[in-house]
């Protein structure tokens, strides 16, 4: 086990990047603490395969270094960082039986076999695999495939981090659940430093203690699942996180009047002044969970109701823009009815040039 | 109820009369031969199994049949481990690729009388560039024409520069569908190369390999055009294989019987090797 910090990590596949947008990932600076589950969260083509493929030992970064508890391991190739990866499609040894594929990672290193035998049956038991230890791993479901991947990873007692690249594609949906609480329990009985990568916001959301959210190869923001929701400190985190996301709406903003900005000059207060007199392009973010349909605010008009279950989505045009605004009970407003719009104040927050620019009073 | 009718007949006639025609009635004729005695103009006496057993109890086809494994042998013990190698060694990616797989099919695109009269014009020693050069640069003395070991290394030879890029196509196409993720999992799995052949490459390529190696038997085991111009059979008997003697039953002596008896039993064995080597390398996947 240790901490894991990557110190100023920039990686481009080019042999001669010239601009920053040569770069698959710009400028790196996090710590990861020993023990910890941690998500890494992004769209597709973000970053994050590269920047675990980096940590793994894969790949050499081009600039940066990756300590290991202090150690520079960053030239290090993955069999001597005692780490472990669980890729997206389950790799597993076909010929061999699930013990001898479970074993494999502690042959390989020379431990004797009753140490080999002792860890087997312990890793087998805790994914509950016993069963099928005598089987020959080849025609084994993909989900317990799956399982005998992670069961390689975590077999070693020592590994630093266990990372799993979306390790949950493959598998059908009904037993994703089962399989994240088992990760989730895992975590919890060995105790190993995890990194999830995933670009599924509820896995990385349920799975971790923090989640790493990434974009264009730039971390965005690190936090809490509820950090996350609350506060996104960039519109794209606000977009990308949340069903709807948050809603984005250009405004202006004087930086004179307090706290107030205005959106084709309507006046909408926000949470605060911010936190200096902006300089670029200003956007007012509100999540939906915090649009109410009112009898006064700004007009708006319904554009699509949706009953998706538990609430309800109200998709609006206000001013020229579109606004979801999600509500707990029914509604009787159909599309093209009018209504007002009006936005909690607290919830209200301004972003300059994509990045969050007020704090709560 | 189900609905029966009959209409799916005519469906399949068109492929039924192409088979008959270039399988069926050719095999039926020759099935015919071989359980009568004729001598020509069309009058044939009845002979029952003779032609079987004389054939099975000839020391002459036992030689033949001897020498038509020892060769299938050799090539295959040559040309997969051969093939795989160069399969493991060839480029994944880059412009590399396109030029090694031409340059590898280039063998088995020359017509196969081609390849013969090319060896055995390379191989003449006053005149051919091997010949030339393993006897007089080297010193050897190599003349295929009349010492056995030189004719059958001369084949050999020449079958697997022939077909060994047929093995390691194969093998390649098995390679290269492997998803990197494998090689990845191995390496933090800290396995060695040996290991990263038996358990991912291997296993990977068992599929393409069961059928490289099936073509190989069935050609090899087959093979004429080849070795009939190089060696012709000689020096004596020595590279006469089994297709190469049926031929000289068949059409030098006009021996239509014995001929017609001896190809059912050699399209027998083809069939039973090649059908317990595929149930054998398949078993395992049924289970």
């Amino acid at each position: 086990m240790a901490k894991i910090t990557l110190s100023k990590l920039r990686h481009s596949y080019m042999s001669n990047p010239k601009s920053d947008s040569d770069y698959a990932l710009k400028e790196i600076d996090l710590d990861w603490n020993d023990g910890g589950a941690y998500a890494l969260l992004g769209p597709s083509g973000c970053g994050k395969s590269t920047l675990l493929n980096i940590i793994s030992g894969l790949l050499v970064p081009s600039e940066g270094q990756i300590l290991f508890d202090g150690k520079d391991v960053t030239r290090l190739p993955p069999d001597q960082r005692n780490i472990a990866q669980v890729f997206q499609f389950p790799v597993i040894y076909d010929t061999m039986t699930v013990y001898d594929n479970l074993a494999f990672p502690l042959r390989n290193r020379g431990r004797d076999e009753a140490t080999v035998e002792r860890r087997v049956m312990a890793i087998a038991e805790m994914l509950e695999v016993t069963g099928m230890l005598n089987q020959k791993a080849a025609g084994l479901s993909p989900d317990n495939k799956q399982k005998i991947s992670m069961g390689r990873g975590l077999v070693r007692e020592d590994v630093n981090v266990v990372m799993f690249d979306e390790p949950l594609t493959v598998i059908d949906p009904h037993l994703k659940w089962k399989l994240r609480s088992k990760l989730k329990e895992l975590h919890q009985r060995v105790k190993a430093t995890m990194i999830y990568v995933t670009h599924d916001q509820t896995e990385a959301l349920t799975f971790a203690d923090q989640v790493v959210v990434m974009q264009q190869g730039e971390v965005v923001q690190i936090g809490t699942p509820v950090e996350l929701f609350d506060r996104p400190a960039h519109t794209f985190v606000g977009h990308f996180i949340g069903s709807p996301g948050m809603n984005i709406l250009p405004c202006t903003y004087d930086g004179t009047a307090d706290d107030m900005a205005r959106i084709e000059g309507q006046p909408v207060p926000l949470e605060g002044p911010a936190r200096s007199a902006p300089t670029g392009k200003t956007e007012i973010g509100i999540r939906p969970e915090f649009v109410t349909l009112a009898g006064s605010g700004l007009p708006a008009t319904v554009i699509k109701v949706s009953d998706v279950g538990r609430h309800t989505v109200v998709e609006c045009d206000c001013l020229g823009h579109k606004v979801n605004a999600v509500i707990d009970e029914g509604t009787t407003l159909q599309k093209g009815d009018a209504t007002h719009l009006s936005f909690r104040k607290d919830q209200t927050r301004l972003y300059v040039d994509g990045w969050l620019a007020t704090d709560p009073e | 109820m189900k609905t029966e009718n009959q209409k799916a007949w005519f469906f399949v006639l068109p492929v039924l009369l192409l088979v008959a025609f270039n399988a069926l009635i050719p095999m039926m004729t020759v099935v015919n031969y071989s359980v009568q005695e004729t001598f020509g103009d069309n009058v044939f006496f009845w002979q029952g199994l003779d032609w079987f057993q004389q054939i099975l109890r000839s020391d002459r086809f036992h030689a033949a049949l001897g020498r038509q494994f020892l060769f299938t042998f050799l090539i295959l013990i040559i040309e997969v481990p051969l093939g795989i190698a160069i399969a493991l060694s060839m480029p994944r990616q880059g412009i590399w690729v396109p030029v090694c797989l031409v340059l590898m099919a280039l063998p088995m695109l020359i017509p196969w009388n081609v390849v013969g009269a090319m060896w055995n014009i390379f191989t003449l020693p006053d005149i051919g560039l091997l010949g030339y050069t393993l006897n007089h640069v080297l010193g050897l003395n190599y003349d295929m024409t009349q010492d056995p070991i030189a004719a059958w290394v001369t084949i050999v030879t020449m079958d697997v520069w022939h077909w060994t890029s047929l093995v390691v196509l194969l093998s390649y196409a098995g390679l290269v569908s492997i998803p990197d993720a494998y090689y990845q999992a191995a390496k933090i799995d800290g396995a060695s190369n040996w290991s990263v052949f038996r358990y991912i490459q291997l296993p990977k390529m068992k599929t393409v390999l069961t059928i490289a190696i099936l073509l190989r038997f069935m050609d090899s085991f087959n093979i004429y055009t080849e070795p009939f111009v190089l060696t012709g059979g000689g020096p004596g008997n020595s590279t006469t294989l089994l297709s190469i003697d049926l031929v000289k039953i068949a059409l030098g002596q006009f021996d239509l019987g014995p001929a017609a008896a001896m190809s059912l039993i050699y399209f027998a064995i083809t069939l039973l090797v090649s059908w317990l080597f595929y149930t054998l390398m398949t078993k395992d996947d049924q289970n």
